[in-house]
């Protein structure tokens, strides 16, 4: 009898061992709107109940900046190799790598965060870690008015490159999610992890060139070093705002990093999805 | 505000490292207690269909999948074997609140907890203001819902789910939570929902009395596998059968002792003669009783009453014991049935005596035989547990 209305009636789901596989993308793209409402709420509750409000995202990168200009400029006699001001410089890598900091810890705490809605509620689980990437988006574009700011201030006119700065903008997004991604899986099921993020953040800050410039690293370190996919970003945004000199082969090889960055962080949240509702 | 606390079942990065390092040591001498590992079905060989506009209940024990079964079915788990076809739009009214933020104001939370729900946003502004009537709390849309009484909360978080438009609706428990008069709310307007408008709903209860007014057809789970699918009523009659255990009274030789009157045995039994200790509300409760009479006289008296779970009265019945007697013998043979559909689901007890007119006490037999009446549909099922009194009556309304 069950195979008659097989035949007569189209099922709109079927749900069995690995159905879900299939669907995924066209059920992340079903679920839209629950990932613009669940950004939306990530945006509002942050700024709800601060003091500052909005400021706080104007106020941490600028005191950092002053801070690496002094210790990095002034006491340890660096120099930046363009014309730009030290200040300016520090700032143009201040602001992706706040970006990356600040997407990587959200993101990395997103599962674990909405715990309550994994085990009650189907939709794609990416959904959560990417709307926390996009909420410190909303951080960035605040703080890219510092940039805007101090421009007028040094009376400094960014190059015509600036043109490709959301090609940066784009790599860094993909390069906090793929982390992301990779993090906040491994962090459902092991909960210890979470001690580590803010580790890798500070470490990330030293090897990374936001109070330096890529210049004053030697040759002999260059391929380490630019396996850090930050590099490029950071390098990218100095070339098209301060028009500094960007060398090709380090940019490739951070991007390579990105890319496998992202490829390992969606293969593996892809991988753990279906144990989140269990394991959380 | 209503929040649940999930359990702590993760585990640690340091666990694993520990159990591979003793894994490596353990070749050395030490052995490390094998980490063993046990196949287990939450669900197996589960067949059943559905049709359109059905109000099913599952109901089983804890532990018998009915939680498992609504998991996969709301696909939060996927089955490891086996497949579900569904047609519609399926969607799970949630313990109430969830993915509320307390942060945020009622109206955000309205479209917060809608899209959570699987409503578009078109759907929410078309339902926005059925649901602000519904919830009663218009005044304070703009408050953050922190600052709400907890019945506004639950009030609310029911509202949206009320006013979803699915398909197929899964419901699993979420009527425990709130006052009884919320409830009550509740229950109308998913009986509504599935009687005007054909919706299928599919409710996970332990509450049978509750189960039996909702639904038209249940399934019975028991150890991840069906047990019995029918009639709601059939259902839950067997449910509470495989519950029941023998609670009969015998008598204690040692503390009879010499008396010449005793009561013997008192067992409780149904209609159909087994011998049981819950009924549903509209069975006949059957008292079958033995007594030795050694020493007669005419004026002897056999009384029987019963007790709610505080030991309050609730009847009391005597009988001339010349009304059973066989003066060949000494013993004493006798039922008692009590009317069906009339005490109200609950716990009892029941005494028995044999005394006579004078009030001299041959033997007595107190708090014996506990049953229990469950509700299978009456018109106070949604109240069940509750103190609404000892008997349900239908007397006669009159509108002046």
């Amino acid at each position: 009898m069950s195979q008659n209305i097989d035949k007569q009636e189209s099922w709109d789901l079927i749900l069995k061992a690995g159905s879900s596989e299939k669907n995924y993308w066209k059920d992340l793209w079903r679920f839209r709107e629950l990932f613009y409402i669940l950004s939306w709420r990530d945006i509002k509750v942050r700024y709800k109940q601060t003091v500052l409000g909005a400021a706080w995202s104007i106020i941490r990168p600028l005191l950092t900046t002053i801070v690496f200009t002094v210790v990095f400029n002034k006491i340890a006699k660096l120099q930046n190799p363009g014309n730009a001001p030290y200040a300016l410089m520090v700032f143009a890598g201040m602001l992706p790598w706040q970006f990356f900091s600040n997407a990587l810890s959200e993101s990395s705490n997103s599962l674990i965060g909405n715990a309550n809605l994994i085990t009650k509620v189907y939709f794609p689980r990416m959904i959560i870690p990417a709307s926390s990437v996009i909420t410190s988006m909303v951080d960035f574009a605040i703080s890219f008015l510092i940039l805007v700011a101090m421009c007028c201030w040094y009376q400094y006119l960014p190059s015509w490159h600036i043109i490709f700065l959301p090609v940066f903008i784009l790599i860094a997004f993909f390069c906090a999610f793929g982390v992301g991604l990779y993090l906040t899986a491994v962090n459902v099921k092991y909960r210890d992890f979470r001690y580590i993020i803010p580790f890798i953040i500070q470490f990330g800050l030293y090897i990374t060139p936001v109070g330096f410039s890529s210049s004053v690293v030697g040759e002999r370190w260059k391929f380490l070093y630019s396996l850090n996919p930050m590099v490029g970003v950071i390098d990218g945004f100095r070339w098209c705002i301060l028009g500094d000199n960007m060398s090709l082969s380090s940019f490739l090889i951070s991007l390579t990093t990105t890319i496998l960055f992202l490829i390992l962080g969606l293969f593996y949240f892809r991988k753990m999805e279906k144990t989140f509702a269990d394991n959380i | 505000m209503i929040k649940h606390e999930g359990k702590e079942n993760y585990t640690a990065l340091r666990d694993v490292l520990s159990r591979k390092a003793k894994k490596i040591f353990s070749f050395s001498g030490w052995k490390a207690a094998p980490v063993t590992q046990e196949e287990f079905w939450a669900l197996k060989d589960i067949d059943f269909d559905i049709e359109s506009g059905d109000r099913v209940g599952i109901i089983g024990r804890n532990g018998a999948g009915k939680s498992t079964l609504l998991k996969i079915l709301s696909r939060i788990t996927e089955p490891t074997n086996g497949s579900i076809k569904i047609k519609g739009r399926i969607a799970s009214l949630l313990e109430v609140g969830t993915g509320f933020h307390p942060e945020l104001s009622g109206r955000e939370n309205i479209f917060l907890n809608g899209a959570i729900l699987g409503m578009s946003r078109n759907e929410i502004k078309k339902h926005f203001d059925a649901i602000v009537d519904f919830a009663e709390v218009e005044k304070f849309l703009d408050t953050p819902v922190k600052r709400y009484s907890s019945g506004m909360y639950v009030r609310l978080a029911f509202a949206v789910a009320a006013h979803l438009e699915p398909e197929i609706l899964i419901v699993d428990e979420v009527l425990a939570v709130g006052d009884a008069q919320f409830q009550k709310k509740c229950l109308g307007k998913m009986e509504d929902v599935s009687k005007n408008d054909g919706r299928t709903i599919l409710f996970v209860s332990h509450n049978m009395g509750v189960v039996s007014q909702l639904c038209t057809s249940a399934i019975l789970l028991n150890k991840g596998t069906i047990d019995f699918n029918g009639t709601v009523s059939s259902v839950v009659d067997k449910y509470l059968r495989n519950q029941s255990y023998t609670n009969e009274y015998i008598h204690n030789k040692e503390a009879i002792g010499v008396k010449p009157n005793y009561i013997e045995s008192i067992k409780i039994k149904n209609e159909t003669g087994d011998y049981v200790s819950s009924f549903s509300f509209d069975q006949h409760i059957i008292i079958e009783f033995i007594c030795q009479i050694k020493n007669y006289t005419p004026d002897l008296l056999i009384g029987i009453g019963m007790q709610d779970k505080t030991n309050s009265r609730v009847f009391t019945v005597v009988k001339g014991i010349d009304y059973f007697i066989d003066t060949k013998s000494n013993f004493l043979r006798g039922e008692l049935k009590l009317p069906s559909s009339l005490f109200a689901p609950n716990v009892y007890s029941f005494v028995f005596a044999i005394w006579t007119k004078m009030g001299v006490i041959h033997d007595v037999a107190e708090n014996v035989c506990v049953i229990s009446i469950h509700d299978n549909g009456t018109s106070l099922a949604a109240f069940e547990g509750a103190d609404y009194g000892s008997v349900i009556i239908n007397p006669i309304w009159k509108s002046c």
